[in-house]
């Protein structure tokens, strides 16, 4: 196995123990963690792919400033411990299937693609940012603005929600 | 040996040199609080640590051995693996982040190995740092909501609150020495300040006076410093997250403040002041000299010094570091080799130091800020002038260029 391949794995096994963690976990807190954890390993993932922006951006805006929100909301609850009840028989007789069925499906699609995943670059290298930020601002500068601004109207909203009292 | 030296040379020279710099690192953090006492002590009219040692030298060695030695009680009710974990993660990330910093421009070989001053040379160098701060405020948060006492949640909720207002400002503020120098990478950075050859005039700091301003304000407060240190706020909420810490859990938070400090004032130094770059311009040759002829003075008033020092133990010691100054001052004047190669070292350092100075000037000048100010002067000062800086400096580079 080569270097790269066993650094994979382990990322790999980390974001799914977390993913894993994340809904076994009985306390908030503890489930917010789990998720840093999932996504502290994809970064890796993408920097393994080459994606060295991206994973940086990853970190930054999930692993830090939404998570940072999602467990200072949880601090500020202060939600305690969620109860546990039995499992609903939807959820057994048709989720677990369900499940298993969707996991296969993945693995056929991922089976016959011919066993890899092209890098996000090519030969493995790094994509510069300045490749990224061309793309991003050259060649799809509209539906990139057009995002902007609709996260501007969904920040408006949310404003106009929170104020709705006065 | 020396064939298995060159085959796995790229893994044993960074390990000599994470070990080298967390050394260093802890060292120099040791004796910052031992500075920090001296410079505000004086500051009040008082003499600071004396005791230990002369000048009160050994002070942060007994400090130590104290942290070391002290019991570490655990509070009822914690949520343990929250509790356990937030020291940890603090402290390694406050160490990870100086992994990216450049201290110096020479390249040099290792058993074949071709290596540099500072641990790791990567383009993004400034996104990993701002990456380890995001994500440094699980710590503080984590401390203050497992301790289950309420100073230490009060702690914990506002340095969360604190730290993602001010990481817009500190992130945004970089934003226009980015456009200036076109480059992620820090040693791109300073390079790109070295360009015109003329010193002082072609640092960062003159175009990005504002930028820089906006940058160390915010730094302070991410860093938890006063005068934004409201999360530790111990008028009101004890100790803020670490309360409830003791014994060595607490040094762990507290070694961290001092590297992040660190930190801060490398960035500082390399984004806007020209990292290891002397400030003279390039033809001044003479200027080289400077580390030895300021080492030889102070290595003279350290011997002048310790000989009437009141205890035998400094009239030993003292003397004893003073020849050892000397001899290096000596040393750098007759091997202009040597000196050739400490010239971006010293000045890299000397710029740190200034502003570790600065911050402590500040911890002894300036008092807290309330926390409703806090809030609005990140959100409503800081936040629009360095979105301005970024439009501004746009502006400045689509019609003069970058020079």
């Amino acid at each position: 196995m080569t270097a790269p391949l066993i650094i994979f794995f382990v990322l790999a096994a980390l974001a799914v123990f977390g993913a894993v963690s994340l809904i076994l976990q009985k306390h908030p807190i503890h489930s917010a963690l789990s998720l840093i954890v999932v996504m502290v390993a994809l970064a890796g993932l993408y920097l393994l792919m080459g994606a060295e922006f991206v994973a940086a951006v990853q970190i930054i805006v999930y692993g830090g400033a939404i998570m940072v929100l999602f467990i200072f909301v949880i601090m500020l609850l202060n939600a305690g411990e969620e109860e546990r009840t039995n499992f609903s028989g939807l959820a057994t007789y048709a989720g677990i299937p369900l499940a298993l069925a969707v996991s296969g499906l993945i693995a056929a699609a991922i089976a016959r693609s011919g066993g890899y995943l092209p890098a996000a670059a090519p030969n493995g290298a790094m994509t510069s940012t300045k490749t990224l930020s061309m793309l991003l601002f050259k060649e799809f500068v509209y539906p990139f603005e057009l995002t902007s601004f609709l996260i501007l109207v969904a920040i408006l909203g949310a404003i106009v929600l929170a104020q709705r009292e006065n | 040996m020396n064939e298995f030296l060159t085959h796995y040379a790229f893994l044993i020279v960074p390990i000599i040199k994470i070990a080298i710099l967390v050394f260093l690192v802890l060292t120099v953090d040791a004796y910052l609080t031992w500075l920090e006492r001296k410079v505000i002590a004086h500051i009040q009219a008082r003499w600071g640590p004396y005791r230990v040692g002369p000048h009160g030298l050994l002070q942060p060695l007994a400090d130590g051995v104290k942290f070391i030695f002290k019991e570490d009680p655990m509070p009822a009710g914690v949520d343990k693996i929250a509790y356990f974990l937030a020291p940890f993660l603090t402290l390694m990330l406050a160490l990870t982040s100086l992994a990216v910093i450049p201290f110096g421009p020479q390249r040099f070989t290792i058993w074949g190995y071709e290596t540099h001053l500072g641990i790791a040379d990567v383009n993004i160098s400034l996104l990993v740092l701002f990456a380890i701060t995001a994500l440094a405020v699980y710590g503080v948060a984590l401390a203050g909501w497992a301790s289950n006492s309420k100073y230490s949640l009060l702690g914990g909720l506002r340095s969360s609150a604190q730290m993602i207002s001010y990481e817009l400002a500190l992130t945004l503020s970089v934003v226009g020495v980015l456009l200036i120098a076109g480059d992620f990478s820090l040693r791109g950075i300073v390079e790109q300040q070295a360009q015109s050859g003329k010193g002082l005039v072609s640092w960062n700091i003159f175009p990005q006076i504002v930028g820089f301003l906006c940058f160390f304000t915010a730094a302070i407060a991410e860093t938890n410093r006063v005068p934004f240190d409201l999360p530790e706020a111990e008028s009101e909420l004890v100790a803020g997250f670490h309360t409830e810490y003791a014994s060595m859990k607490f040094a762990m938070f507290f070694i961290a403040e001092y590297t992040s400090m660190i930190t801060v004032s490398c960035l500082c130094t390399i984004l806007f002041f020209g990292g290891w770059l002397s400030p003279f311009p390039l033809s001044w040759t003479f200027t080289q000299f400077l580390p030895s002829v300021l080492l030889i003075p102070f290595g003279l008033w350290v011997i002048y010094d310790g000989i009437r020092y009141e205890t035998i133990f400094g009239r030993v010691l003292l003397p004893g570091v003073g020849t050892a100054l000397l001899a290096l001052g000596g040393a750098l004047l007759a091997y202009p080799a040597i000196n050739g190669y400490v010239q971006g070292p010293f000045w890299f350092l000397a710029k740190v130091f200034v502003f570790l100075f600065v911050y402590i000037w500040m911890r002894g000048t300036l008092p807290r800020f309330r926390y409703d100010q806090l809030m609005s002067f990140g959100w409503k000062f800081l936040l629009p002038v360095s979105i301005a800086n970024v439009v501004l400096t746009s502006v400045a580079i689509l019609i003069w260029g970058r020079h």
